[in-house]
């Protein structure tokens, strides 16, 4: 089996680690770079996404994850890891920075403020429907060629992509880790 | 694909998963958008904007109520990181106007002076969601029976001592644990010894711990005091007078973030507490005219 972490600086870090145990992977808490080392796969979590980007830079992860993410390494973002993730941000600081894997524009906070949060059914590609849980999620605005849209969903407002991939990067805009429904963990971690 | 939208908002889990991701940061007191800009840039997760931290409310005497909603706008307008406010205990117009303003947490908070004696806002009805303070099990079970998805200690806002927010954690914990050991038939006698509802005090025996997050408030001025209430359990810290109050509040704004990070790493605490200038002045417990933990039950 081989070995999976979740980026464990800040956010929803149990829920991810809680869906990987479910199916079979004790995950490897990342907080520095020794603890990169020899993973296949890794979970940017829920969170914040200003605040990871930060702590990124202050545990010296920034370097070795970026070079790690761009040779051999698997990265499954979801809602601020989709941030993390993503070659162009809206809305952001300034200064925000991402590592650029997934060829998507998101904008952060896209669907709203905390008050229009919301949950609704999501259908996925060769998966069939899972609960969406949307929490002042970002929305991908834009997605470049090579990247594979396994979802979308109408909020009233026009289709969005939620769950995009990348050759072996996952990014999405909602939580599935805050479900028991684990298909896309799982669908994750058989690809790795 | 594309499914056609029918959706829930502020539902139980989207309003706790909001604190499920504020989980191992810090909630930073702001006064003005300067002070926002500072605690976003130094990694804040969220900022609580006020009129007056509690160290200045607690100064200046007087009734504290909720902050003119222009101030809060402002601060909404400068940083992109959640946005809390306070109402105060029991005063459901205050949250009304503050869940209109879209704030994205309200802190029903006894930092604030109580508007009803006897009842706290009936919570379930609003589509934000509510942290409200607990100095015990009972008292956090009663808030989470009214809708609370996130529970934080009091501690003694705006003294900088964080004793009482030790008390608090702890009292917490080893109520925890005694349902936790204790079977069925004790549940009852338990429940009316903690003034809970029995269905919660279910819940915590079975599973350990409370069905929403528990953070820490209340007088946390250091990384060392960071780490202290992490370690005993908080999955995140709010922070109030201890950062603006200090010397150097970027530098202190930043070492809490790092502490709250690597809350068990002695070496990097030693790291970011070097060099930071002095903490805020703090107070000793017994000098105290108004002891705000009090308020609420």
């Amino acid at each position: 089996m081989v070995a999976v972490g979740v980026l464990a600086l800040q956010g929803d870090v149990r829920e991810h680690v809680a869906a990987l145990g479910d199916l079979g992977y004790e995950a490897r808490l990342v907080r520095r770079p020794t603890d990169l080392v020899g993973l296949r796969g890794i979970v940017i979590p829920g969170g914040e996404s200003t605040t990871m980007a930060r702590l990124l830079v202050t545990s010296e992860l920034r370097q070795p994850l970026s070079e790690a993410i761009a040779t051999d390494l698997a990265v499954f973002g979801t809602c601020a890891g989709l941030i993390m993730l993503a070659g162009h941000v809206l809305d952001g600081r300034s200064d925000q920075w991402s590592f650029g894997a997934l060829d998507v524009t998101v904008r952060r906070n896209g669907y709203g403020r905390q008050v229009a949060s919301f949950e609704t059914t999501v259908r996925v590609a060769g998966i069939g429907d899972v609960p969406g849980v949307f929490i002042r999620a970002p929305r991908i605005v834009a997605t470049g060629e090579g990247v594979e849209i396994l979802a979308s969903h109408d909020h009233g407002d026009g289709p969005a992509p939620v769950l995009v991939r990348q050759g072996r990067h996952w990014g999405c805009s909602f939580h599935p880790e805050l479900t028991d429904n684990r298909a896309i963990h799982a669908a994750f971690v058989a690809s790795l | 694909m594309t499914a056609h939208d029918s959706s829930t908002v502020g539902s139980s889990l989207v309003k706790r998963g909001l604190a499920d991701m504020l989980r191992g940061g810090v909630i930073m007191d702001v006064v003005n958008p300067e002070q926002a800009r500072v605690a976003e840039d130094a990694g804040a997760v969220a900022v609580m904007a006020l009129e007056r931290v509690p160290a200045d409310i607690r100064r200046d005497g007087g009734v504290a109520r909720m902050s003119d909603p222009q101030m809060i706008q402002e601060i909404q307008a400068t940083v992109t990181i959640p946005v809390m406010a306070k109402a105060r205990i029991g005063h459901f117009a205050e949250a009304q106007i503050l869940q209109a303003l879209g704030v994205d947490y309200v802190d029903e908070s006894e930092v604030l002076t109580p508007a009803d004696e006897e009842n706290h806002i009936d919570k379930w009805a609003f589509t934000v969601p509510f942290v409200c303070g607990a100095t015990n099990l009972g008292e956090a079970l009663r808030r989470i029976g009214e809708g609370a998805c996130m529970i934080r200690s009091k501690g003694e806002a705006g003294t900088g001592n964080v004793v009482e927010a030790v008390r608090h954690l702890r009292t917490i914990n080893a109520q925890m644990r005694r349902l936790a050991t204790a079977d069925e038939a004790e549940l009852y006698a338990l429940a009316k010894d903690l003034q809970a509802p029995l269905p919660l005090v279910r819940e915590v025996a079975e599973t350990g711990h409370l069905p929403v997050p528990m953070f820490c408030a209340g007088g946390i001025s250091t990384p060392a005091d960071a780490s202290l209430v992490m370690q005993l359990g908080a999955e995140a810290v709010f922070v109030g007078s201890g950062i603006f109050k200090s010397e150097d509040p970027r530098r202190m704004a930043e070492a809490i973030v790092e502490a709250a990070t690597h809350f068990r790493d002695a070496e990097t605490l030693a790291k970011v507490s070097t060099g930071l200038g002095a903490a805020m002045r703090g107070a000793e417990l017994a000098s105290l005219e108004q002891r705000l933990a009090e308020r609420g039950w």
